[in-house]
């Protein structure tokens, strides 16, 4: 397995995020090369033929979505989704921060594949540096000619629009960021019709995720061949993978899909904190499935491994939780979480998520009833499946989850009143 | 309130959006600088006018401290769109603060990854070092503390922002110096 860094191969300094010094890096090479020896549709069949599949999550080959877009509409919408907000992610913000120019390249060939004539990147309001780092990088390029009209003296016209969220986790959602970037509350919509459909303002639209955007520069500029020499074969390439939580050295790592999980566990990070146990790993961000240490062993991280664990690669966020920890507190800080973020559209997750809310605040008190595990089961059942977005699953199965390999705490909780643990989240 | 009320009014009794657009009911509210306004229209395409409903409250919060009802009646207005809609997305956006908040916001992160390096215990700190519980503010209107949901600092946890400063790794004796050099 081949590994050259798409993202990780620069030092960074005081000034690696200028304009400047993403040029001498050898940044816009991408564009000026699509703009003027290849079509349009050269850039997406070269993106098709990578392999490259989005990194926000649902892991959907980023070229398969370009082509359903019908590039013959009047107006065809590109959308950066940058409100990275599931809880064990910190991809993009690396990004905004070290390389934005590199995502602002990406947005352009995108845009130059999809015939594009504004691109949004809807990027998280709580973002401080990220924000000022994307203004500064887009104020930048425009000018240097590499943003607005024509081009680096082109046909291809192309303004980004820098749009900032209000803090909702469900804005991450693609539809949802639709609403909210046509200035209503984030409801969702069902789908069909996909936003490549109709999107924004009804037109067909794209939603790709930073990181995913981010890597269309290198693909063109070294070729789809030389990207899909790095990952496994189904899913080529590196991703940027987090890991946090009960770690000697959390962080952000970039690595080929398919590096081994106990190697990113206990040599990248360092292994765990005062070098106890490994209790559960949540391999894709707070909302997949936990896992085992037993079911870590030979777990390689591509999302069909994952998914053959029985959990999802989801963001490649992973959050490791050391012996000791109290799973039902643990439980509460993400019922919590998607309580508070529900929308409120659909019953079953508005009502559904403050249920197994209340019911794990209860056990975590000491004030647990006999059948609270029963219900919390038939709550998850009850929303898995019936709700517009995947919010709905993201809150039911973390419960289920926990519920499954962890019973025996909330057992215990609920028949002595206190925690097997002594109620310890801190290691 | 009575000002959304007589727009509700308007629009049930005339059947709807009367043409043109709803005229400004409000002058124009204090510390909103009509330029920045038009000039933050002007980066949206044209026909794009409702999307500007979070960005001008955004602005408007930034030069206001917290917005009201008649506030996002005011955006409406500007925009054309429905009073209705800006006033959801007021209530909706968690960080759209309908309430007066302290001059420094200290919001820290209670998420997974947080509570798992003592997310608990630096609440407990704040709370008790400012005399206050999460989501009030002091006395003085210098702190507003609030509990916030992920801030994507997993891999420099436990985190807080004060307004939009993130501040990374914290301990105890990290978060005394924050608030001691906080003006």
């Amino acid at each position: 397995m081949k590994a050259a860094n798409v993202f990780f191969n620069f030092e960074i300094t005081g000034e690696s995020h200028t304009l400047d010094a993403y040029r001498n890096r050898g940044g816009y090479g991408a564009l000026q090369k699509a703009l003027c020896s290849l079509q349009p549709i050269d850039v997406q069949n070269e993106v098709t033929a990578s392999g490259l599949r989005g990194r926000g999550g649902a892991g959907f080959p980023t070229g398969m979505k370009w082509s359903f877009v019908d590039k013959m509409s009047p107006v065809v919408y590109l959308c950066c989704n940058a409100d990275e907000g599931e809880p064990g992610t910190f991809k993009d913000r690396w990004i905004f921060e070290h390389s934005p120019h590199q995502l602002i390249e990406g947005v352009l060939l995108a845009a130059y594949a999809l015939q594009v004539r504004h691109a949004f990147i809807y990027i998280r309001g709580e973002f401080d540096l990220s924000w000022r780092r994307l203004k500064e990088a887009l104020a930048e390029a425009r000018s240097a000619g590499l943003m607005g009209e024509h081009i680096l003296g082109s046909r291809f016209s192309c303004d980004i629009i820098a749009h900032r969220g209000g803090g909702a986790y469900v804005c991450g959602e693609e539809s949802s960021l639709i609403s909210s970037l046509e200035g209503f509350k984030g409801y969702p919509r069902n789908k069909p019709p996909f936003p490549a459909v109709k999107g924004l303002y009804q037109s067909p639209t794209v939603v790709n995720n930073v990181e995913t955007l981010s890597t269309v520069p290198w693909i063109i500029a070294h070729g789809a061949a030389a990207y899909k020499e790095m990952g496994t074969e189904k899913n080529s390439g590196t991703r940027l993978f987090g890991i946090s939580g009960h770690v000697r050295k959390p962080g952000l790592f970039e690595r080929p899909v398919g590096y081994p999980m106990k190697k990113f566990i206990y040599e990248d990070a360092g292994g765990i904190e005062g070098g106890k146990k490994l209790k559960a790993v949540i391999p894709g961000g707070s909302s997949t499935p936990l896992l085992l240490p037993e079911e870590i062993e030979n777990l390689t991280m591509d999302a069909e491994s994952v998914q053959a664990a029985g959990s999802m690669l989801g963001s490649g966020g992973t959050i490791v939780i050391a012996e000791g920890t109290c799973m039902v507190r643990l439980l509460h800080v993400l019922t919590r979480f998607y309580a508070h973020e529900s929308c409120g559209q659909c019953t079953p997750c508005r009502e559904g998520t403050s249920w197994m809310d209340k019911i794990v605040a209860r056990i975590a008190a000491g004030r647990g009833q006999s059948g609270d595990l029963d219900s919390l089961e038939r709550i998850t059942r009850g929303i898995m499946g019936n709700t517009v977005c995947a919010l709905g699953d993201a809150a039911a199965m973390p419960v289920a989850g926990f519920l499954r390999k962890f019973r025996h705490e909330f057992e215990f909780f609920i028949e002595h009143g206190c925690s097997m643990y002594g109620g310890r989240l801190e290691i | 309130m009575s000002c959304l009320k007589d727009k509700f009014d308007r629009y049930v009794n005339d059947g709807g959006v009367p043409e043109g657009g709803l005229a400004p009911a409000e002058p124009v509210p204090a510390g909103v600088d009509l330029d920045a306004f038009d000039a933050l229209r002007k980066t949206y395409p044209e026909q794009m006018a409702s999307s500007l409903v979070l960005p001008l409250l955004q602005t408007m919060q930034e030069a206001k401290g917290h917005l009201t009802e008649s506030d996002a009646v005011f955006v409406a207005d500007y925009l054309g769109v429905p009073a209705m809609q800006a006033v959801e997305v007021l209530s909706w956006y968690t960080m759209l603060y309908s309430e007066p908040v302290g001059r420094q916001v200290i919001k820290v992160c209670r998420n997974i990854a947080c509570s798992l390096l003592g997310a608990e215990r630096l609440i407990a700190h704040l709370e008790h070092k400012l005399g206050i519980k999460a989501g009030e503010t002091t006395a003085d209107g210098r702190f507003t503390l609030m509990l916030v949901e992920c801030l994507a600092s997993c891999g420099t946890a436990p985190a807080m922002q004060v307004n939009d400063t993130y501040h990374e790794c914290l301990t105890e004796e990290k978060i005394d110096r924050i608030l001691e050099e906080l003006p």
